[in-house]
């Protein structure tokens, strides 16, 4: 009846993961209850979990991010503290549990806090800079979003029921095949990467499709804003890349439950095959999350330093560079099996080729600086954090692909650093600076800048702290993840960097103080124009929050930069454009697709992973009926009467009209 | 001028990694054969190729970004500049000349130093047949007709030509003072030439993660004069037990932590029956025990 599902999958007798999910458990069901009580759920159904608008989904994407994000750092801690107790000892993390917590770790971070944060950006930001209304499939969007949720949620289960893989954050066969798996942690981990997966390709597809076809008129691709650019970038990788990653777990998963031979080690199965096709999708990967937050940079530099872009042109050039060479560098993540010199040789400088179009945007971003007014609010914190930051990850990267370098320090901790190096200091540190830079945009307010910055330098020093020593004890030949080690001279820089990752949790701490400070003293922190950066984009066009329809009339774009360039016109004239005719506006109706279809994925992957076959098709059955009722429902739009765009937007005009041309204080 | 700057720059580099790292056993930077001084070389030639351009641009970064503050009223204001056709010749040539030199040590690097390159010596190599099991390393002389577990005897000065397998999961053998390290993958054979210059223990580990055993999989590597090699063989064949399809088989079951020992004789062909599969993959975990627990660790 139930599978492989009995009383032994709960761990009873290990304390931590079970008082851990009993806290979650209570968090989540007091939530749920003071929803309930306060009577928010209608609203919570009709206005978040349902709605197919790109500003909602986006939030709830970072919002996911941000939850999962405490869930990978405390692996984190965990792992970190037991490496600074193991010297001569178990610590206190037996292997079998330390081997889930790291494999966790990775698989949560890249997964479930890197993609959808970056996606969440993506989200909102990609369609109020092209100055349209929504993404080019709405519903699909939705859809994306909670096959991700479903896959964070899966992960989680697994703490309680069951167990996590003990492989790593790849599962490498033959380790992850049945015969040395023989438990469900990798089928925890295959599944909730091929729900989540579906849902990041659908992403994908939307995105490209969004950016290729939906734009203000006007918005020619040579204008567009170059964080639409890395997103296009990012996007088409999604697409090219995701794939490869579904179909390899595919044929691990046919290994595992069909006794299929692609990666076994009998039978003809070939590991080297994995290894070749899990990095065809891997190095793309880092730079599907590298990409947007590039362009993150780019919008901010140039908006607090009061200056266009440097080098647009490079700018497109090298981001669409770094897009195609992505997928020729993937055999670098394993120069040490002895593919041969000249195969060797020829990935590593292809992985160096990379650095060019990288390094030319470190430069563009450093002469966007030159002969502007840099204005030190918390975004441009982290964007020079992450310029320094991300020179020495570069640097450290280049310097694993040298292949002969590569011999000494694979796998090492010296890795470790070099790709949390560049993951922290330019994936998450451009996060950070997009959610400080969009957050008004998103709810009407700033956050709070002292405790923005105070949580700044607590990341920005604790990264050093932590991840410097790493590569101290990667040059002292300490290897990746061990559970113990008997290596005296390892031990104080393992207890430096157990102390830098305290310094990140402190700058986590002040992040939610910064978000819980922000909401209580919104009133003081509003942003009654809209533009509370002086920006540079369309977005900054939209009040703040943007209605759901964004623009009640499509902007006319004239050139880069184009807020900007409306900015000075109506400064120079003294008055705004002619009010505009308004028409009535349709809009997507809401949906509750994404979230059913979401439930019963969420089902079948756990019956999946439990080989509870009945229920396998019940919710199978499920979520296909929930696209059949999807495809066949008659209304699709609803009507946003003329009067009501014309009230809206006559209010953001007026607050444009007060900042742009009545300065206060002037006569 | 260029050459005083690069070799100073060596020289400050080698210094100051001494400096912070000498005195913590940087292993890797401390190397103890022709193989791992070549790999460190290369190391430090490409970091220091890398430094003279990229310490410069962090300077840059912090002089900018503070020189043109809003506050500064000095600092001149060019809100509209956006383009020069000679700045962004340079931030492309730059890093493409960067580039272009560290590719060639690269491709070099990548030839000298293929791990299956012999090295070149008088001597002929020693052959050693490395295995990585659930979770020990066995190694076997097939020359010499003994075997080891966890134990890695090798003569110092002489080149050792390795022939490394798994019988499991995947591994990496390496010892981080005598160079390169490579995978170890069952059904398949990887080649490695390494020597060590003189006497001397070193820390030899698997750097691939392979399991709940995997942190025990390290060993010591003794390098030896040649005459104490010769007197470890014959105390060798003398003792412990012989290495067959039978006692491989026992071997290849998981353990975690095993003592070092010799097998007395083994079985020349038994490292083709590994690769072969003639003799089974390991066993892996008991079946219909998912949660096992393998700890605590048994002594072999």
């Amino acid at each position: 009846m139930l599978g492989k599902l009995t009383w032994a999958a709960i761990p009873f007798d290990q304390p931590i993961p079970l008082f851990a999910a009993a806290f979650v458990g209570v968090a989540i069901i007091s939530i749920l209850a003071w929803i309930t009580l306060k009577g928010w759920l209608p609203y919570l159904w009709r206005e978040w979990i349902t709605s197919v608008d790109h500003k909602r989904i986006g939030i709830m994407y970072i919002l996911l991010a941000m939850v999962m994000l405490l869930r990978g750092f405390s692996d984190a801690i965990m792992m970190r503290s037991q490496q600074a107790l193991a010297f001569r000892s178990d610590g206190y993390l037996p292997p079998e549990h330390y081997d889930q917590i790291f494999s966790a770790h990775g698989t949560l971070m890249i997964f479930f806090v890197a993609m959808p944060f970056v996606i969440g950006l993506m989200n909102f930001v990609m369609p109020l800079q092209l100055g349209v209304r929504d993404v080019a499939f709405p519903t699909l969007n939705s859809v994306s979003l909670w096959l991700t949720a479903t896959g964070a949620l899966l992960v989680n289960i697994s703490l309680v029921v069951g167990e996590f893989a003990r492989t790593g954050w790849l599962p490498y066969p033959p380790l992850s095949e049945i015969t040395y798996s023989p438990g469900v942690g990798v089928d925890y981990y295959l599944w909730s990467l091929q729900i989540s997966g579906v849902g990041t390709l659908l992403t994908g597809v939307n995105f490209v499709t969004t950016i290729l076809k939906i734009h203000a008129p006007g918005m020619t691709y040579m204008r567009m804003p170059i964080f639409c650019w890395t997103t296009l970038a990012s996007n088409l990788l999604i697409v090219a890349a995701f794939p490869i990653l579904t179909a390899t777990l595919a044929m691990l998963l046919l290994d595992r439950y069909l006794g299929f031979h692609f990666f076994t080690n009998e039978a003809g199965g070939n590991v080297m095959m994995f290894m070749n096709l899990i990095w065809a999708w891997g190095h793309p990967e880092v730079y599907i999350l590298i990409l947007p937050a590039f362009g993150v940079f780019s919008e901010v530099i140039s908006t607090f330093s009061g200056k266009p872009l440097f080098g647009y042109r490079s700018m497109v050039m090298a981001t669409m560079a770094i897009c195609i060479l992505s997928f020729s560098v993937w055999l670098h993540h394993f120069f040490t099996m002895g593919a041969g010199a000249d195969v060797n040789a020829i990935f590593g400088i292809a992985s160096m080729i990379i650095a060019v179009p990288t390094g030319v945007k470190v430069f563009n971003w450093l002469f966007t600086m030159y002969g502007g007014r840099v204005v030190y609010s918390t975004p441009i914190l982290w964007s020079i954090g992450f310029m320094v930051t991300f020179l020495i990850g570069g640097v450290t990267g280049v310097l694993l692909a040298v292949p002969p370098a590569d011999f000494i320090l694979h796998n090492s901790l010296f890795l470790v650093a070099h790709f949390h190096n560049v993951i922290i200091g330019g994936v998450l540190f451009g996060a950070f600076a997009g959610y400080t830079f969009w957050f008004p945009k998103a709810f009407g307010f700033r956050l709070h800048e002292g405790l923005g910055k105070a949580s700044f330098w607590c990341w920005i020093i604790g990264f050093y702290v932590a991840f410097m020593p790493l590569y101290v004890l990667g040059l002292m030949g300490m290897t990746r993840r061990m559970q113990h080690y008997d290596v005296a001279a390892w031990r104080p820089w393992l207890l430096i960097a157990a102390g830098g990752a305290v310094i990140i949790l402190a700058g986590i701490i002040l992040q939610i103080a910064q978000l819980a400070v922000s909401i209580r003293r919104r009133e003081e922190l509003r942003d009654e124009t809209g533009d509370p950066w002086n920006g540079r984009s369309l977005e900054w066009a939209t009040p703040s929050p943007p209605p759901t329809f964004n623009f009640a009339v499509l902007p006319r774009v004239e050139g880069r930069d184009a807020y900007w360039a409306m900015k000075q016109r109506v400064r120079q004239q003294g008055r705004l454009s002619e009010e505009p005719a308004y028409t009535e506006i349709e809009m997507p109706r809401n949906s509750a697709t994404g979230f059913i279809c979401a439930f019963f994925a969420t089902f079948m992957g756990f019956a999946l992973i439990w080989h509870i076959w009945w229920l396998v098709a019940l919710a199978a059955l499920g979520a296909y009926a929930t696209f059949v009722v999807f495809a066949w429902r008659d209304r699709v739009e609803y009507i946003i009467p003329a009067d009501v765009v014309a009230r809206i937007d006559r209010a953001n005009r007026s607050a444009r009209s007060d900042a742009l041309i009545h300065v206060p204080g002037a006569p | 001028m260029k050459s005083f700057r690069s070799n100073w720059l060596w020289r400050s580099l080698s210094l100051g990694a001494t400096a912070l790292l000498g005195g913590c056993d940087a292993i890797v930077l401390d190397p103890q054969g022709p193989i791992g001084i070549a790999d460190k070389t290369i190391l430090i030639d490409s970091l220091a190729i890398m430094l003279a351009i990229v310490v410069p641009t962090i300077a840059a970064t912090f002089a900018f970004a503070w020189w043109f503050r809003a506050s500064n009223a000095r600092a001149t204001y060019l809100p509209e500049f956006a383009y020069s056709g000679r700045i962004e010749l340079i931030v492309w040539a730059i890093p493409l000349l960067v580039i272009m030199l560290l590719g060639g040590v690269a491709w070099i690097g990548s030839h000298d130093l293929d791990p299956a390159k012999p090295l070149a010596s008088d001597t002929p190599p020693l052959e050693i047949q490395g295995v990585s099991l659930d979770w020990k390393w066995l190694f076997i002389y097939p020359n010499q007709r003994i075997a080891s577990v966890n134990q890695l005897v090798v003569p110092a000065g002489v080149p050792i030509h390795f022939s490394l397998t798994s019988a499991s999961v995947m591994n990496a053998f390496f010892i981080p003072q005598l160079g390169s390290m490579i995978y170890t993958m069952n059904g398949m054979t990887t080649q490695l030439n390494l020597r060590a210059n003189a006497p001397g223990t070193f820390l030899g580990l698997s750097s691939h993660y392979s399991g709940d055993g995997f942190s025990d999989m390290h060993f010591d590597v003794q390098a030896v004069p040649a005459e104490q090699f010769a007197a470890w063989i014959d105390t060798a064949r003398n003792t412990g037990p012989t290495l067959d399809a039978g006692s491989y088989a026992a071997l290849s079951r998981q353990s975690i932590n095993t003592s070092p020992f010799t097998f007395r004789a083994a079985d020349p062909a038994l490292f083709q029956q590994i690769i072969t599969q003639q003799l089974p993959p390991g066993p892996g975990p008991q079946a219909g025990r998912p949660n096992q627990n393998v700890s605590p660790r048994t002594e072999h």
